[in-house]
């Protein structure tokens, strides 16, 4: 199996002025092709810090970062977003996404900064994307017009949409209730079965237990890091909860 | 990301606060408007300027006699030796820049026809004064040089003798009147001219020829004035020079201050319209500050948005956009507000122009120079303004613009 993330001794200090936070403390990890990771920790543990470095949207102070056997921690932002751009897709708790604007628009953000997608190519992808997750019926939906689900879905496309190497997820079900929260896991699932590398932080651990493998940190360092047993499908625990015919999706 | 996504992506920003959007546009707008309306009327009074001054014959060069200092005393004008009409011989025959030259004799007489009086200035030139002072006839004609060289006693007057002396809408050519008892037969009427620079009525005047003026009102043989024309605007300076070096000779004076002054219309309307020059960029000034206003006000509604859409910055670096692409973006935003401003407040200053020249009678030009200075200004103005917020946005950390409450 290839490794898609690899770091090394991954130090991280946040400097507040008076006081300065150790959020990473000597993190060694490795993230390999096909994992369906899920990164459980109380807040504070580091759990974010290391997500966001790993996310290359911030820099470890000291350590080595390798994505897809590029040396990150280094880069310039300018590389560094063009990492994130070609190699990471993002998905959000809140799911940041653009207000006013259609699902296929916020899907083909990423792309709008790939100059080698040309604008059919683009409108083509997203598309795709979006029916991966379900959404090929809501394509010129404006998000303000889609549930908490669907956003989340709309999110999710626009982090496969570029076919990334691996799809980091904050929280992605910390704003959503339960049965959808299984409807999202369904969803990366099915997309882990396909072959993508997935992330998924969250303090959850009946979503964690949906992943295959379960990382827990604490104090800015790994304590645990273990295969799930059986992990629980998602689908089938939502076909055994009752039917919600009153509340509108 | 290529220039119409650009495009696309600040509209779709834009729209999304039309209001503000179109009070941050009107300082543009009321900027770009003001200097074109400013810049519009203020070439429309110095083309007026100078129009009303060719009229009155560019070109024309006016040579007035000396003052004579005695004793330290400034005696004023025409204390030196008077001009002669051998001085007029001399300039017309060595002057090579000249179209014409004429003496002129001036008289203020009292006129007679019928039972109305009236007191006018009564000139006596050659018959190509006609053509030095751009003067068109009405009606009948003016008189011929055999005239002058006869004395004989015709003369044309203007409007405002004709109205007082026969009424408005009468036509007295060929009838006759006494000019300080000398009966004068008028062969025609001069075209209305208007008021001239100072105020003075320009129509008031009688025309005769010069040797008739000059035996039978003044009984003298002074010349008062020389008027002259140049062959073009262009060589009027130079023919002021060849003008000044004949009468210099004639004078037999070293230098011309003292025995005559020389006036052309050039110099006036270079001092008029180095005046009207004054005022317009004074206006065009301040009209010009209400433009950096209208930017300062792009500057500060594009902290506003920059700081509001701090999320979106963040979730747009979050998938790959760089320093350079956001920076772009709200550029972009800026300058399509600078310039849609720019395009409305164009047009509604050649508006404005255009309504105050009808409303006010005012002259108005509208010149594309003013329009491509007004425009071209509020371009820069919202580049200039937007550059530093939108450099704020592009410098944001992607992790805290995420995170941004």
């Amino acid at each position: 199996m290839n490794t898609v993330i690899r770091a090394s001794n991954i130090i991280k200090t946040f400097d507040l002025g008076e006081v300065k936070v150790r959020a990473l403390r000597g993190v060694d990890l490795e993230i390999n092709e096909g994992d369906f990771v899920a990164i459980l920790g109380h807040s504070g543990s580091g759990k974010s810090t290391f997500m966001n470095i790993i996310g290359c949207l911030d820099v470890p102070s000291s350590g080595e970062v390798y994505i897809d056997d590029n040396n990150v921690a280094n880069y310039s932002r300018d590389k560094l977003a063009t990492i994130r751009n070609k190699k990471i897709g993002f998905v959000f708790q809140s799911y940041n996404l653009l207000s006013r604007t259609t699902a296929l628009e916020n899907v083909e953000l990423p792309l709008l900064y790939n100059p080698e997608v040309s604008a059919v190519e683009r409108a083509d992808l997203s598309k795709k994307a979006l029916e991966r997750v379900g959404l090929g019926d809501r394509l010129s939906h404006l998000t303000n017009q889609l549930s908490g689900g669907q956003q989340q879905r709309v999110a999710i496309a626009r982090a496969l949409v570029n076919e990334p190497l691996v799809i980091l997820a904050d929280e992605p079900t910390g704003n959503l209730d339960t049965r959808t929260s299984y409807e999202i896991m369904g969803i990366f699932q099915e997309l882990n079965e396909a072959g993508k590398t997935i992330v998924i932080v969250t303090h959850e651990t009946d979503i964690a237990k949906m992943c295959k493998r379960n990382i827990v940190f604490k104090d800015g360092k790994v304590i645990k890091d273990f295969m799930v047993d059986k992990p629980i499908n998602a689908k089938e625990e939502l076909a055994k909860m009752p039917k919600q015919e009153d509340v509108l999706v | 990301m290529n220039t119409y996504n650009l495009l696309k992506i600040s509209l779709k920003a834009l729209r999304k606060n039309t209001f503000r959007t179109f009070l941050t546009m009107l300082g543009i707008i009321i900027g770009v408007a003001s200097v074109i309306a400013m810049l519009s009327i203020g070439q429309g009074s110095k083309d007026s300027i100078e129009s009303s001054i060719s009229e009155l014959g560019s070109n024309l060069i006016m040579v007035f006699p000396g003052a004579q200092r005695m004793g330290g005393v400034n005696l004023g004008s025409g204390t030196s030796r008077p001009l002669e009409i051998g001085d007029v011989e001399a300039i017309e025959e060595n002057c090579t820049l000249l179209e014409g030259v004429t003496p002129v004799a001036m008289a203020q007489a009292q006129l007679i026809a019928g039972s109305s009086n009236w007191s006018s200035s009564v000139y006596g030139a050659y018959a190509n004064y006609f053509d030095i002072r751009a003067l068109d006839i009405k009606s009948g004609s003016r008189f011929s040089q055999s005239d002058v060289n006869r004395a004989a006693k015709v003369c044309l007057i203007g409007t405002t003798v004709v109205e007082e002396l026969f009424g408005e809408y009468a036509d007295p050519v060929g009838q006759s009147i006494r000019i300080n008892k000398v009966p004068f037969k008028i062969v025609g009427v001069l075209e209305e001219k208007g008021a001239g620079m100072r105020g003075e009525d320009q129509d008031d005047v009688v025309i005769a020829p010069f040797s008739t003026v000059q035996r039978r009102l003044l009984g003298s043989t002074t010349v008062q004035q020389i008027f002259a024309s140049a062959k073009s605007e262009d060589v009027s300076e130079a023919a002021t020079e060849e003008i000044e070096a004949v009468l210099m000779k004639q004078l037999r004076v070293s230098s011309a201050d003292e025995a005559f002054n020389i006036r052309t219309m050039s110099e006036l309307s270079n001092m008029l319209s180095s005046t009207s020059d004054t005022m317009v960029t004074l206006l065009a000034g301040v009209a010009g500050i209400s433009l950096i206003v209208g930017g300062i006000g792009i500057m500060n509604i594009m902290f506003v948005t920059v700081t509001e859409r701090t999320r979106e910055i963040g979730l747009r670096m979050a998938v790959g956009a760089k320093s350079k692409n956001i920076l772009l973006q709200f550029l972009t935003e800026a300058v399509v507000i600078s310039i849609t401003g720019g395009i409305i407040g164009a047009l509604l200053g050649i508006g404005v122009s255009v309504g105050f020249g009808n409303l006010m009678g005012w002259p108005v030009t509208i010149t594309p120079f003013s329009i491509i200075l007004a425009f071209g200004f509020s371009t820069l103005i919202g580049m200039f303004f937007g550059w530093y917020p939108a450099r704020k946005a592009a410098n944001m950390i992607p992790i805290t613009a995420l995170r941004y409450e």
